[in-house]
């Protein structure tokens, strides 16, 4: 069963079109992360499923049902906001029922459901407070709270992390991840951070100029990106993009980089073989690089220029040929190869992507 | 050593300053409270500067229920009451429209809203009197010239403008997100209103009340020509009774008269001068 479907959905500001024809189709159960940089119209998105928008043209299903211009309320979602929006004149246990009390559901009822949802995130003991006397993580707790007891099918979250500190980020994205397990309901989440992205999703939807570019699993986003936006986007340290030459010979196809080095890249699971020689970008994760090349890698020279440590991880940056490129290694090995000397590196075909350079879509 | 009493000297200075200018304003009210305590024979008498000998409150109770207007002498009590009458429904309504508009504009932006505001804008600052004449004769068409009723409408009227511009500047610089946060918590236009903003309001709402009540107590024009001889307020009443011009004039039951009209305002702003200043930081703040 789809919980969410949309369909050519546009929205412009004044004579700005901020979404075009885009299409999602989510299905129940789904944790699904919007992630792109800022002002790629992801709020944009979700602000149009709550119904906080108006609808230019196109359509948006909830449960199956036409929802396109029906009212926030009877969508049957419950939605966090980035700065919370608690209601400051009211306690914990004030916002936490307000909707309940406008709804007009029985006085039990409502008792039941605010001691369920603060059980289960651990606010019992704020409930007499009001938001302000609360900490950045207890607001956000509450904020979550909130829309668990409107006991909705859909969950829309908007950065709900973003203003914490990375150590609560941390903690919260955990309990996020278990409550999602727990309750099972369909949650649709916007983050520009790719951490968060990558822990939570089922599935990750890469956005760029509101234009949805890749819809997939985590594991397929990071190893299989649709194109060279969303392998830039993925990852940190960055992908190392190396441009170059495809062309067949003879059986084989050749990889020819622009200092003339070839390599033999037969065994890429291409989707369709090319024919007629093309301009292409060869991208290799800076931990997909090894320093040690074993047989069977593809070999790369690297000059070295900077070397950062980062705790467990050690990142050599470095040129290829006139392309910067950089090495994440455990930093155990404790390796400090002096600047401007030369390193061997090796790379396997089966963790490397390339793209046309033409539409930079993957090959 | 030398430092600090300069800096004392100098903070002599500033309170020596602020006492004198305390004195001027304040000498006119002297005066005043003086005079209102004399009998007729002790202000012939004595300078207007001059401490009242033996205090009396007896031009106080004249003015209270005694003074003549014309034909009638029932002092400015009638005129109180009246403009309790005037001022209380107009206060109330001018606030919850400007208040329930400013809302809507500011909020659910419905079609033309810019126009609207940007009309509101212009009407709060057009001199009032322009529209005495036309408001004149509309009144009388729908039968509510010369009554409580059109008094108080055209206080409402002329109020909305200034509470309107108040609210919807104040509510634009709540948080949008709680706006959608109540609506997708189920919150209609009322539900939202009366449950969210109006208890967010009372900073501005302080402010609105000091503007609005203190405004139509002291207004004289519109009670002049709109409320008939029925609700005259307490000015027109003052008014009448200084004016009026039957033998002597009783300066101490003027003062008195004076004093008198000038309390509630003054009852006003002293209780609330706190909040004042307070409700428009806090507007300067959010705003
Ligand atoms: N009310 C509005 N009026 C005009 N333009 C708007 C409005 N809201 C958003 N936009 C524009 O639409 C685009 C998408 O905005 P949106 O808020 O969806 O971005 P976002 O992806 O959520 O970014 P962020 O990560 O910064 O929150 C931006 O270019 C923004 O300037
Ligand atoms: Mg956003």
């Amino acid at each position: 069963m789809t919980a969410v479907s949309i369909k050519d959905l546009e929205i412009q500001f004044g004579s700005v079109k901020v979404l075009q024809n885009l299409n999602l189709d989510i299905a129940s159960g789904e944790f699904i992360v919007l992630l792109g940089s800022s002002g790629c119209g992801k709020s944009t998105l979700l602000n149009s499923i709550a119904g906080l928008i108006d609808v230019h043209g196109g359509k948006i299903l909830i449960g199956d049902k036409d929802m396109t211009h029906a009212e926030p309320k009877d969508r049957g979602i419950g939605m966090v906001f980035q700065s919370y929006a608690l209601y400051p004149q009211t306690t914990v246990e004030g916002n936490l029922t307000f909707g309940l009390r406008m709804a007009k559901l029985p006085k039990d009822e409502i008792e039941r459901r605010v001691a369920r949802v603060s059980d289960m995130l651990q606010i019992k003991p704020y409930l007499k407070r009001r938001p302000a006397a609360l900490s950045g993580g207890q607001r956000q707790r509450v904020a979550i709270g909130r829309a668990l007891v409107r006991d909705a099918d859909v969950y829309l979250f908007d950065e709900p992390l973003s203003n914490l500190d990375a150590k609560l980020r941390a903690e919260l994205r955990v309990e996020l991840k278990t409550l999602h397990e727990d309750i099972g309901k369909t949650m649709i989440y916007v983050t520009h951070d790719q951490v968060e992205a990558m822990t939570l999703a089922t599935r990750i939807a890469v956005m760029q100029n509101g234009v949805i570019q890749q819809l997939a699993s985590p594991e397929e986003i990071y190893n299989r990106p649709a194109n060279l936006f969303v392998a830039d986007f993925i990852g940190s340290p960055a992908m190392n993009f190396l441009s170059g030459t495809l062309g067949a010979v003879g059986e084989r196809v050749e990889f020819r980089l622009k200092d003339g080095h070839v390599l033999d890249v037969s065994a890429y699971p291409f989707a369709k073989r090319p024919s007629a020689p093309m301009e292409a970008i060869l991208g290799i994760r800076p931990e997909h690089l090894a320093i040690s090349p074993r047989e069977g890698l593809l070999p790369l020279d690297m000059a070295v220029n900077v070397i950062e440590t980062m705790g467990a991880d050690t990142v050599i940056w470095g040129t290829c040929g006139a392309e910067k490129i950089s090495v994440r290694v455990n930093s155990e090995l404790k390796l400090n190869p002096p600047r401007g000397s030369m390193l061997k590196l090796g790379f396997s075909l089966g963790s490397a992507s390339l793209f046309s350079a033409a539409d930079g879509l993957r090959l | 050593m030398a430092q600090r009493q300069e800096k004392n000297i100098a903070r002599f200075g500033v309170y020596a300053f602020l006492v004198i200018m305390a004195a001027f304003f304040l000498m006119p009210l002297y005066v005043m409270v003086a005079t209102s305590l004399k009998t007729m024979d002790e202000v012939r008498g004595s300078s207007i500067f001059a401490f009242p000998l033996r205090p009396t409150l007896e031009a106080w109770a004249t003015a209270w229920n005694s003074a003549c207007t014309g034909l009638t002498c029932a002092g400015v009590s009638v005129g109180f009451f009246n403009s309790l009458k005037i001022m209380i429904p107009s206060t109330f309504l001018s606030i919850m429209l400007g208040a329930v508009t400013g809302y809507a504009l500011s909020f659910w932006r419905p079609k033309g809203a810019g126009v609207i505001f940007a009309v509101l804008v212009v009407a709060a600052f057009i001199p009032y009197q322009v529209f005495i004449y036309p408001l004149v004769r509309v009144l009388s068409q729908v039968g509510l010239y010369n009554s409580l009723g059109g008094i108080i409408m055209v206080h409402v009227i002329f109020g909305l403008p200034i509470m309107v511009l108040m609210f919807r500047n104040y509510y634009a610089g709540l948080p949008r997100d709680l706006f959608s946060a109540a609506r997708v918590d189920g919150g209609g236009f009322w539900d939202i209103f009366f449950r969210l903003m109006l208890p967010l309001s009372p900073p501005i709402m302080i402010v609105a009340v000091i503007l609005q009540s203190t405004h139509i107590w002291n207004d004289f024009l519109f009670g002049l020509v709109f409320a008939g001889s029925d609700n005259r307020p307490m000015t027109v009443l003052l008014n009448n009774i200084v004016n009026t011009t039957q033998g002597e004039k009783a300066y101490n039951v003027d003062m008195a008269a004076t004093i008198l009209t000038a309390l509630v305002p003054l009852v006003i702003y002293l209780a609330s001068g706190r909040w004042f200043v307070r409700g428009i930081a806090a507007g300067a703040v959010k705003g």
